[in-house]
């Protein structure tokens, strides 16, 4: 057993846990790193145990993947061909020099992020999964503005309820089912502002047309708001957030065809919760410190889902934004060419023709959806001067526009040199797509070598030694 | 910084400056930079003396772009971590002070006066008042921008246009010829291929360091802290890879950790081992930074020549080319005295430094 080879796989989301079982399924020990202390990653998010929710899967769909895979992982678990590790946040992976090829995964422990492992592994798998873009707005740091995607994560995670009148808004497949679970959970949704027009386009596409579940889906969102009698407000956009200390109303406005605010149709809505988001972005820290290629913002990946760096797969939203469903397949394939290499065999494609199917179509769905769906063209006009753009360094977008009209900045770095927006804590994970925008120039990929911020106490000590052991913490916090 | 200064003193001195850039403003050296403008770190000898000039120039400057620049004269704390050390220390500071550096031996309770937060028990240390710092990015593009020079970024200059007899036309970039009868190579760690493209080769290599940076604090520490062995560091002629512990402070929040030197060629792939190193060395100096953590690091590459002494002056080789390059770690620091320097030889005046030491064909004649 302990000759068998061991790939290492970092995140527990669909993808990860995809890769999971279908490398341990074929002959490699896997150890499953996490940052959670559950697996299920943001879209298989589960209530802490400890609040003993009497129906998690009410706030989910497609909760019977979730139990089959879920079973899969605990059984692999408990016949030790796996290791879960809860609670490690990953902050470098290192390639070990010369021929061996090997890997080090070193992770922080815990909610303090204080102490250090690391985990040796032939092979990694990076399943690491995007985060929310939100561009900013006049008034967008009043408390009572979160992301769409941090409103859910509250409603699965913690089943607390954000507000009680909530406006969600921004653009992207992720405000319906959103604002469907606000909704459902007892808030009064009074709007959903999109920017886009998605309906009279989705209607044609074919893409749309060769996924009969994703439209079921929606359609299932869309009778829910229509149940809760939520308006939903297409080709508008959140002009203006208002309050004092929090958040008392926003003001909407209709968008004209080129993506600018139609004078005249701003309107103020009453809130005390404003959920917004603009789409995702891939995570690719890890994988960019790596060396591994990347495609604009993504991990470039080929068929088998490696990456160009020898040794490393990746797979899910960090190559490129495009659901649950293709992280699952895009995670099976991974895993299953991960134990094939990994055991000294060629993998054989026809072994995964169903998920590879399923990946090119769900790939060509969400190049429809992100076509469709796209802030409005013009949104940085309404960014008011003193509206603070990068709230860890509190640059505002006055200090940006400077920047670009005075000292000459033209590219993301300059300008973070020149006013250190994206300098700060988050290191421009929240900030850079404003960034960019307000700046007018393209959002590239920074570098970021720490993928979490590492105490140099940690950093300064001897190399702790790399363990494969398998550890011994429970992947279940309790009953459920 | 070091195109910017000259752009700056040669506009002042009445000159119609052009500034061209393969990249953005400060996209080089520049950007990775921790903004030293030290005259710790030399030894007696021309390079201390342009340090000097050029400590003595950004002092005056800072009074017309301070706050802009983020200009702090803070002080240098040199620390010995052995009495061995100190007596080595001591030595420098007595050759140093001979040639016009404030240098003031600490130790005890002084020395926990200035650094409060310092290891305990350490030996002593020399303060260099005169120690400043910038934040070179800004600096850069506000002494551009000061010049009023015509700024030209995104350009890669592709050729050097010459006369038949060989005297400076101009150069040819990517996006077109630009006319000048004089051309300044301050293209840092790039200025090796100008001087060729001008057939005057100047032999620049990259020595890579890593900079690591923390969470914003409140200021906990005061001046320029780095360990005796530094200097040694600095004037180092090996390939391998060297960390002597440099930390402090920034106005923005922020510890800068530095410095480590290895020549790597342009390999810009980050190395823990390095990180390591660095974050090893300051948490000895200062026990306490053991729990702040690291947000990031940055890599860059100091230009440096054989005798590690930059190239600034009139190339005899090639009428109208001058160089103004190959600072290494000390570009930014020295970049006022170096425009200063370029801006008097741009309009035939006599240079306050001599500028026999910086000659740009001093290698070819080795060579020959």
């Amino acid at each position: 057993m302990t000759d068998r080879p061991r790939l290492a796989v970092i995140g527990a989301g669909p993808a990860g846990l995809a890769a999971t079982v279908a490398a341990a399924a074929h002959g490699v020990r896997v150890t499953l790193i996490d940052a959670a202390a559950q697996a299920g990653g943001q879209f298989y998010r589960q209530p802490a145990a400890a609040l003993r929710a009497g129906r998690p899967q009410a706030l989910h769909h497609d909760w019977r993947t979730w139990q089959r895979l879920r079973r899969a992982l605990d059984a692999h678990v408990r016949a030790g061909a796996v290791a879960h590790l809860t609670d490690h946040h990953v902050w470098f992976v290192e390639r070990e020099s010369g021929e061996s090829g090997r890997f080090t995964v070193h992770a922080l422990l815990g909610p303090e992020e204080a102490d250090a492992v690391a985990v040796g592994a032939d092979a990694v798998l990076l399943a690491t999964g995007g985060y929310e873009k939100v561009l900013p707005f006049p008034c967008w740091t009043l408390p009572g503005v979160v992301t769409a995607g941090g409103a859910q994560a509250m409603l699965k995670g913690t089943l607390v309820v954000p507000g009680r009148t909530a406006v969600v808004a921004g653009t992207g497949p992720l405000l319906l089912p959103v604002a469907a679970g606000l909704a459902a959970a007892g808030v009064q949704v009074a709007a959903l502002v999109e920017s886009a027009a998605p309906r009279a386009f989705l209607r044609r596409t074919r893409a749309l047309a060769a996924q009969p579940g994703k439209v079921a889906e929606g359609a299932g969102y869309a009778a829910q708001l229509l149940r809760h009698r939520v308006r939903t407000l297409a080709r508008h956009t959140v002009v203006e957030a208002h309050g004092i200390d929090r958040l008392e109303a926003v003001t909407v406005a209709a968008l004209d065809g080129e993506g600018r605010v139609r004078v005249g149709t701003e309107r103020r809505i009453p809130c005390d919760t404003l959920a917004v988001g603009h789409g995702m972005l891939p995570h690719t820290d890890l994988a960019g410190t790596l060396g591994c290629r990347l495609d604009g913002l993504r991990v470039h990946v080929d068929d088998e889902q490696r990456t160009d760096v020898p040794g490393v797969w990746a797979a899910g939203e960090a190559t490129g934004i495009g659901g649950s469903a293709l992280a699952l397949a895009e995670g099976h394939i991974a895993g299953r060419s991960a134990a094939a290499r990994l055991t000294g065999s060629t993998p054989d494609p026809q072994e995964w023709a169903a998920a590879a199917k399923s990946r090119t179509g769900l790939r060509e769905f969400a190049a429809a959806i992100e076509s469709v769906y796209a802030p409005p063209a013009h949104w940085s006009e309404q960014v008011t001067d003193d509206t603070v753009v990068c709230r860890c360094e509190e640059v505002t977008a006055g200090t940006v526009r400077e920047a670009v009209a005075q000292l000459g900045a033209g590219d993301l770095r300059t300008v973070k040199l020149l006013t250190r927006a994206g300098m700060g804590w988050c290191q421009g994970r929240i900030c850079a797509p404003g960034v960019a925008g307000l700046a007018g120039c393209e959002l590239t990929a920074a570098r970021r070598p720490f993928a979490r911020p590492v105490p140099l106490g940690v950093l300064a000590e001897d190399h702790p030694q790399p363990t494969s052991r398998a550890h011994t913490h429970p992947t279940d916090g309790g009953p459920s | 910084m070091t195109g910017a200064a000259c752009a700056l003193f040669a506009a002042r001195a009445g000159l119609d400056v052009v500034v061209v850039d393969r990249g953005p403003v400060a996209g080089g050296t520049t950007g990775a930079g921790e903004g030293n403008v030290l005259v710790s770190d030399k030894e007696p000898g021309p390079e201390l003396d342009l340090a000097l000039l050029s400590n003595r120039l950004w002092s005056e400057l800072a009074e017309e772009f301070g706050e802009f620049i983020e200009y702090e004269a803070k002080g240098g704390v040199v620390v010995a971590t052995s009495p061995g050390g100190l007596a080595a220390l001591e030595r420098l500071a007595v050759e140093q002070r001979a040639a016009g550096v404030v240098a003031e031996r600490v130790d005890g309770d002084t020395l926990y006066g200035l650094e409060p937060h310092l290891a305990p028990g350490l030996p002593g240390a020399v303060h260099y008042p005169q120690d400043s710092q910038v934040m070179p990015a800004l600096a850069a593009a506000h002494l551009v921008r000061a010049a009023g020079a015509r700024l030209l970024t995104g350009r890669t200059v592709t050729d050097v246009l010459r006369t038949p007899g060989g005297a400076v036309l101009g150069v040819r970039t990517d996006r077109g010829d630009i006319h000048a009868p004089a051309l300044v190579n301050a293209a840092g760690t790039w200025g090796g291929e100008i001087a060729a493209l001008a057939g005057a080769p100047l032999p620049v290599l990259p020595r890579r360091g890593f900079v690591l940076v923390t969470e914003p604090l409140p200021r906990m520490v005061h001046h320029k802290v780095y360990a005796a062995d530094y200097v040694a560091d600095v004037a180092s002629d090996s390939a391998a890879l060297q960390t002597s512990p440099v930390v402090e402070g920034t106005a923005a929040g922020p510890v800068l950790i530095g410095a480590s030197r290895e020549r790597v060629g342009f390999d810009r792939s980050f190395s823990l081992p390095v990180l390591r190193a660095l974050a090893a060395g300051a948490t000895r100096l200062f026990p306490f930074l053991a729990d702040v953590r690291a947000l990031r690091s940055y890599v860059g590459f100091r230009p440096y020549l054989p005798d590690h002494l930059p190239a600034i002056g009139p190339d005899p080789r090639v009428p109208g080319l001058f160089h103004a390059c190959g600072h290494e770690g000390a570009g930014i620091g020295l970049s006022t005295g170096t425009g200063h320097l370029i801006a008097q030889a741009l309009t035939a005046k006599t240079p306050d430094l001599d500028l026999a030491p910086f000659r740009p064909d001093r290698f070819a004649e080795e060579a020959a």
